[in-house]
């Protein structure tokens, strides 16, 4: 095991990171507090409770949760789209280090630096609402799955990216709008019999509803259903790398 | 080829690179480096030099054949493989906004070695980058980024360094520079393989030279022994009164005249015992040829490159 490598690639993404801060930390706290001003106090006041839970607070798991999904892809894909436009990923080629290793530098940055700023939202919201948190544990085991699959689906993108254009498309037309329908700001409850069923297809609303499940006990589907399919999209992209990794596929020629 | 070496420190058999859109830039090449040489791999433009560099590093997939550095096929035991090789890149390629020390210790660490400020010192020292290791590389010039290039394939303390056209695009002084700390790593026992088109530089630097030509390896020889083997001499004998033709008496001889029929140019093998000059220089005597003075000149690596290159493939030894 490379340990010096591993190091190496998560000390220089996260200096990519601190190189970046005021930027990287600013505007997801500064647009999580304008939803909260807007859908936690002013629309929110109008709105009653759900499942006894006051709207404001309802919705920070989804932001958190929106905040997480957004930067883990971005910085993951970011960090390894960066080298490969650059050039520089010659030097990565040509290390001893293993894929898994190379994950873990890559993904460990960008899972630290999301889960870093899943709290600090937690804490902005703290600043509007007031909220508990009934399953502290399951709350940081959630943060943190969620953190780590979706950097490594945030890798996957940079790896297949090969313009800035569709570095952002995946997030933009696919991750946007299915965090948008995952019941950030509804419970699934909520919709029509049929968009009941139809929203079960979207990956999201289990990540959702775990988490909102470790703040107040409420859920739209079961907690045992929310981590299974976590997992098995954690899986699914492990997999994938790992035969990126194997056949050289677009980066190895 | 090569087979008197029992043990070259990067051995290639069979290796033959097609790319995805079908291109075919390596053809079955066979290629041993012998252990502590400089290795001067020379070929035109798009020739498959750096395709064969990047295949030895782990940077591009061989289509077939294996490739073993320092005993370690590079493939099945990357590990050990990539540890012990070092490669300066054709390209500039760099992290802008990462300074130079950051980015030689990002090297050192992402080849598997615990941190040594002070071997990282020396490097920065002989590269005369140590004033410059606080600066954004992006702020740095063309030479100086060639530099930092060669301080990060250095960092780990490779045993094999692969220098992809160092020269291109740097000054007399960082030439000779470089050229100094090549000599002193092949000292130390680096083995060093670089690829140039400045011919010279491998005329002065190598102890053996590959030339490799449309994916073809052609020749791999021992520097002296290919310039002897191949090198021809010239004999100019500068006339007295200009000729339009050469004599037909004298047709026996390799002659040629030069374009203003000022000279005649005698060609002759450096391998023959005899030169033959004497014979020529009576010969023209009989023919009432005179001439006012002689200069023998020898061909340069370059020259026995461009014959190489340019020879039909039928034509070669
Ligand atoms: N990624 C690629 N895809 C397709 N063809 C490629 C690729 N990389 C190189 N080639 C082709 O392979 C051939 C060999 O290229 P290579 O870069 O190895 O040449 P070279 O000998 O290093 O040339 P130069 O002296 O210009 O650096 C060229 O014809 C080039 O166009
Ligand atoms: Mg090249």
């Amino acid at each position: 095991m490379n340990i010096y490598g591993i190091r190496a690639i998560y000390h220089f993404e996260m200096a990519r990171t601190f190189r970046t801060l005021w930027e990287s930390i600013a505007a997801p706290v500064l647009t999580t507090s304008l939803y909260f001003i807007v859908f936690g106090k002013a629309i929110g006041s109008r709105m009653g409770d759900i499942d006894s839970v006051s709207y404001g607070a309802f919705i920070i798991p989804g932001l958190v949760m929106l905040n997480l999904l957004n930067e883990s892809i971005s910085n993951a894909s970011f960090g390894i789209y960066m080298p490969k436009w650059a050039g520089t990923i010659y030097e990565l080629l040509s290390a001893p280090v293993s894929w898994a290793e190379v994950l873990l530098g890559y993904v460990g940055a960008a899972a630290t630096k999301s889960v870093v700023l899943g709290l600090l939202i937690l804490g902005t919201a703290r600043l509007f609402v007031p909220y508990e948190i009934a399953h502290p544990l399951w709350m940081v085991a959630f943060l943190l799955l969620t953190a780590v699959t979706f950097s490594l689906f945030g890798f996957i993108i940079g790896l297949w990216a090969d313009s800035f254009q569709k570095l952002q498309v995946v997030p933009m037309l696919v991750v946007t709008p299915l965090t948008f329908l995952g019941g950030a700001f509804y419970s699934v409850n909520m919709l029509p019999p049929l968009w009941q069923k139809i929203t079960l297809f979207n990956p999201v609303v289990y990540l959702i509803s775990g988490f909102r499940w470790s703040f107040y006990g409420i859920a739209d589907v079961n907690v045992a259903i929310s981590i299974g399919m976590t997992f098995g999209f954690l899986i699914i992209c492990l997999a994938f790398v790992w035969w990126v990794f194997k056949t050289g596929y677009k980066i190895r020629n | 080829m090569n087979s008197d070496n029992p043990d070259p420190i990067i051995f290639v058999r069979g290796v033959n690179k097609t790319y995805p859109g079908g291109f075919q830039a390596l053809k079955n090449i066979d290629l041993d480096i012998k252990r502590g040489e400089i290795f001067a791999l020379l070929g035109p433009n798009g020739a498959g030099k750096t395709t064969l560099i990047s295949i030895i590093c782990g940077i591009v997939n061989a289509t077939s054949g294996t490739i073993t550095a320092d005993g370690h096929d590079t493939v099945r035991d990357y590990r050990a493989a990539r540890a012990s090789i070092g490669l300066v890149p054709q390209e500039l390629h760099t992290d802008a906004f990462e300074s130079v020390w950051a980015t030689i210790k990002f090297s050192r660490g992402l080849f598997g070695k615990a941190p040594n400020a002070a071997y990282l010192e020396k490097v920065l020292r002989d590269l005369s980058l140590w004033d410059k290791r606080d600066q954004k590389i992006m702020a740095l010039s063309g030479g100086m980024k060639r530099r930092v290039l060669i301080a990060k394939a250095l960092a780990h303390e490779p045993t094999i360094l692969f220098l992809d056209e160092p020269s291109a695009g740097v000054d007399v002084e960082l030439r000779h520079d470089m050229w100094r700390m090549v000599h002193g790593l092949r000292a130390q026992g680096t083995t060093i393989i670089l690829t140039t088109h400045y011919i010279e530089e491998a005329e002065d630097m190598a102890d053996r030279i590959g030339v490799i030509n449309k994916g073809e390896l052609i020749v791999v020889e021992d520097k002296e022994r290919l310039m002897r083997k191949l090198g021809k001499k010239q004999l100019a004998l500068v006339l007295r009164k200009p000729m339009a033709s050469i004599p037909a008496g004298l047709n026996a001889w390799p002659l040629t005249l030069s374009d203003d029929g000022q000279a005649l140019i005698y060609s002759f093998d450096t391998q023959k015992e005899e030169s033959g000059i004497a014979e020529l220089l009576r010969a023209l005597g009989e023919h009432g040829i005179d001439f006012k003075d002689l200069q023998s000149t020898e061909s340069s690596l370059e020259d026995i490159f461009v014959s190489l290159v340019h020879k039909p493939m039928g034509a070669r030894e």
